[in-house]
């Protein structure tokens, strides 16, 4: 019978974690892709800076290089994906009305898709 | 949450220490980052669209106001990476006593003025 009770209540607890995506799946998540900004952004946070304000030619020509346009691609699709992992924490933390608080974690969610999906395709364009 | 209970920190009261700030600038400097992530992908969107779009776009960038705020998200970006570091290293395990949480926060300030001192020396200089 008490075994029931605990078995129970840890259902509850896993089947709520599982509702709020905000497990052990995405505390891991945010630290890999945490990782892998440190190596993107200590590269191209500068270089993007130099670029940004160089020419049209120069800045077509950083694009079409090869490791440039993967490193491109990479920062998009992590940055995106860091983002939306980051804000959704803030949102869960500071935004108490139940039906708000999934609307705002939607939102962002398709938000950082569309940004990420733009600005991969942009990168494409350029290089292709 | 179906009664009202004060929150805790009190905020009128609280007294805000080194530790506590750099807690909350890493969230204030990541929610930043993501609204300034928008002048990213339009300079790629921008870039796709041909020179003379790209020439304008260039002209805005490179007023002085606008180095001013690319200078904001540069230490935003150096800062959040910095702490960024910091948190992984409590992820594994290290640096939870006061004396080293206080000396890796101060790291953290110093190496993110000094990242964004050396890519600004270098763009000006280039």
């Amino acid at each position: 019978m008490s075994n029931n009770i605990i078995r129970n209540n840890l259902g509850k607890v896993q089947g709520m974690e599982s509702e709020n995506h905000h497990g052990v799946g995405h505390w891991k998540l945010q630290r890999i892709s945490a990782i892998a900004m440190i190596p993107l952004v200590l590269w191209f946070v500068p270089s993007l800076l130099f670029v940004i304000m160089s020419g049209y030619n120069d800045a077509i020509d950083w694009v079409q290089n090869p490791l440039n346009a993967t490193g491109l691609v990479l920062l998009f699709g992590t940055l995106f994906f860091h983002a939306a992992l980051g804000l959704q924490v803030v949102i869960e933390d500071y935004v108490h009305l139940e039906g708000l608080k999934i609307i705002l974690i939607i939102l962002i969610k398709l938000l950082s898709i569309l940004l990420g999906v733009l600005s991969i395709l942009c990168v494409l364009k350029i290089f292709l | 949450m179906s009664r009202q209970r004060p929150l805790s920190p009190h905020l009128q009261i609280y007294k805000p220490q080194l530790t506590s700030i750099l807690s909350i600038l890493h969230r204030a400097t990541g929610v930043t980052l993501s609204m300034g992530s928008v002048i990213l992908v339009s300079w790629i969107i921008v870039l796709t669209l041909g020179e003379e779009t790209y020439v304008i776009y260039t002209k805005i960038v490179n007023h002085w106001f606008s180095h001013l705020v690319l200078m904001g998200f540069t230490f935003g970006v150096f800062y959040h990476l910095s702490n960024g570091i910091r948190h992984l290293f409590w992820d594994a395990g290290y640096g939870y006593g006061l004396r080293e949480a206080y000396i890796s926060g101060s790291l953290v300030i110093f190496s993110s003025l000094l990242l964004t001192g050396m890519t600004w020396l270098l763009i000006y200089l280039k």
